[in-house]
């Protein structure tokens, strides 16, 4: 069998079982909701450094859900994704600190500006192939970071945007139970809603006859062509989308971490996000944020005993690239269905 | 003048970066990593050899040496296994290499700034055209072309040579032909790390030696080898011409901006001739 055969007669595999088990267990079992409820009460239960890391891993798995949009979805590998998170989070940073403008209209203008960059970058990008297309990707991720640099003006330059301001929550006070939380957990619980809705909009685009359609040009883009798809006009549309998302992501970033500084631009944050994103495993809805906090967790953990986190993480890549590169869901996945092939033998 | 050295010297890094990908279509990171420890390794043997400074040719060419030893190791233990595999795994693998290399160069050197002098012969400067120079400046000028022209000899004037451009062009022929294709690629790899290594040792006496130097010399040494294209040998010569010349007249012309108006290049030669310059379709 060729290398694509085998590869066709897993993914189909692999996606025969997922539609199985999605109907056995998340047929009794919300599970969405579940680890939604407990990520809501993290304010009143955890810490507020607990709080803290919540809210970086809810940035984080839309990002990089984003991102596998283009990557598991579309088979776009992107090496500049980070540049639309940075648009987003300049924008919105920006508008609320320079010019006072409201959350509730920085925070839209950040993910349409982020998604007009992605419109005008991705037009020149999906027209390249392959490694071209991960070059020229990266050349404008170095654009936005160069212009994010030097133009002192506008965004601060190396000194970057301290002190973004926090949307007004003072409404928050109205619901029972959240009169005593401080606007740290305020923001924390609106990044949750937010990040919560938008996932389940990716997750409805992917499951739906547009998401089908990128599914297949991902396998066999001569094929979808020849199917009379547009490729470049879909590829384009998953784009922007996903460079829109990344700014929204980016927008909640810059206000979580208090400030947007050009070092969120610079292209090696780009491949940090890819790791996330195969962390959690690029085949898998739920990949990208189980990767999400996965590494948050594990940067933790590791730089409480070492200094040399990009060691470790480097060393946990290669595991994963040689050992699992179906990532962690993948790796679950492939255990759950020997466990349940032992049962029924 | 100050763009010529640049941009020689970029050519040196570059050449290794181009030589790779046109023989293995692999974009590699973790060239500037290697680069990163061709300094530290010259640094090193400087102070083995003779601590109050001297014998720095013979220490960059051990550094070279040395750095191309790790790239061939690399290459068997890990390369080799991903050659056929998508190419995100590729670039992330090399990735996972800058994070390793990076940490382990701290972790071995420190985080202070280190730093070789000159040798004696090139420590002075000379007045041309009115202007003063540093003597190791024009060398590095003139150092650029005869590595060029050294690689091109290497590459079209011996057997290694010829094995590396057949690969190439056609690997599965080669295969066919007999050839050890796994051989040929080692080589090359070697080679490429080799230059590497050699040029972060070349760069000690006018730089100093800190961390994070890989990845900023490496979005430089990917932008010469699009505009002058990936795998194209004079292509990587005359695209880090241009690119010391774009950045120099950038900074003349918009101060401050002349980091863009490089990566602008960058995209807009991808957009346009995204096999760049002198290079060939895919």
């Amino acid at each position: 069998m060729t290398v694509a055969a085998k590869k066709k007669v897993l993914r189909r595999r692999v996606a025969t079982a997922a539609a199985l088990r999605s109907r056995a267990i998340s047929g009794r079992i919300p599970w969405t909701l579940v680890i939604f409820v407990i990520m809501a009460t993290v304010p009143w239960v955890g810490s507020r450094y607990d709080t803290f890391l919540a809210a970086q891993i809810t940035i984080d798995a839309l990002f990089a859900v984003s991102l596998n949009l283009l990557l598991g979805t579309t088979g776009l590998v992107s090496f500049g994704h980070v540049a639309y998170f940075g648009v987003g989070a300049y924008v919105c940073g920006i508008l609320m600190k320079t010019y006072e403008v409201p959350f509730s209209l920085a925070f839209p203008a950040a993910g349409l500006g982020a998604a007009l960059f992605a419109l005008i970058s991705g037009y020149f990008c999906v027209r390249l192939i392959k490694l071209y297309f991960a070059m020229l990707t990266l050349a404008f991720s170095q654009i936005v970071w160069a212009i994010a640099y030097k133009w002192n003006a506008v965004t601060g330059g190396d000194q970057g945007l301290p002190e973004i301001p926090y949307p007004n929550l003072d409404w928050m006070s109205a619901i029972p139970g959240c009169g005593d939380l401080s606007i740290g957990a305020r923001f924390y619980l609106l990044t949750l809603v937010i990040v919560a809705v938008s996932l389940a909009a990716v997750h409805r685009v992917v499951r739906s006859p547009f998401g089908r359609v990128l599914t297949t040009i991902r396998d066999n883009p001569e094929r979808a062509a020849f199917l009379g798809i547009n490729v470049r006009l879909y590829r384009l549309a998953a784009f922007v989308v996903a460079g829109g998302l990344a700014g929204l992501a980016g927008a909640l970033y810059g206000i979580f971490s208090r400030g947007v500084f050009a070092d969120y631009v610079f292209w090696s944050k780009s491949a940090e996000i890819l790791i996330m994103t195969i962390l959690g495993g690029i085949g898998y809805f739920w990949g990208p944020p189980v990767g999400a906090a996965a590494l948050v967790w594990l940067n933790q953990v590791i730089t409480d005993y070492t200094q040399y986190w990009s060691f470790v993480l480097g060393v946990i890549l290669l595991v994963l690239l040689f050992g699992f590169p179906g990532g962690i869901v993948g790796g679950l996945d492939l255990l759950w269905q020997r466990v349940k092939r032992l049962r029924n033998a | 003048m100050g763009g010529l050295t640049t941009a020689m010297f970029l050519f040196l890094i570059a050449s290794g970066l181009s030589l790779i990908f046109g023989v293995m279509r692999i974009i590699n990171f973790a060239h500037g990593s290697f680069y990163m420890f061709g300094a530290y390794l010259a640094w090193q043997a400087v102070q083995w050899l003779h601590p109050t400074g001297g014998r720095f040719w013979l220490a960059a060419l051990l550094a070279a040496v040395g750095v191309g030893i790790l790239g061939a190791v690399t290459e068997r233990l890990f390369f080799r296994s991903l050659y056929g595999r998508e190419e995100l795994y590729q670039l992330l693998f090399t990735y996972a290499l800058v994070l390793i290399l990076g940490d382990a160069a701290k972790f071995i050197w420190g985080t202070d700034q280190l730093s070789v002098s000159a040798p004696p012969a090139l420590a002075g400067s000379v007045q041309i055209l009115g202007t003063t120079q540093p003597l190791y400046s024009l060398f590095i000028i003139a150092i650029g072309p005869a590595i060029a022209f050294a690689l091109w000899w290497v590459l079209n004037r011996t057997g290694a040579g010829r094995m590396i451009r057949a690969a190439q062009m056609d690997r599965e022929m080669l295969d066919a032909l007999g050839a050890n294709v796994a051989t040929v690629y080692t080589v090359t790899f070697a080679l490429s790390a080799f230059l590497a290594g050699l040029s972060g040792a070349l760069v000690t006496p006018i730089q100093s030696i800190v961390p994070g130097m890989d990845v900023l010399i490496i979005v430089q040494a990917f932008i010469v080898v699009v505009i002058g294209g990936m795998g194209s040998l004079w292509g990587t010569f005359w695209g880090s011409v241009i690119y010391g010349q774009v950045l120099s007249f950038g900074i003349l012309i918009f101060p401050g901006f002349s980091l863009f108006s490089v990566f602008a290049l960058m995209a807009v030669i991808l957009i346009v001739r995204p096999w760049g310059l002198f290079g060939r379709p895919l």
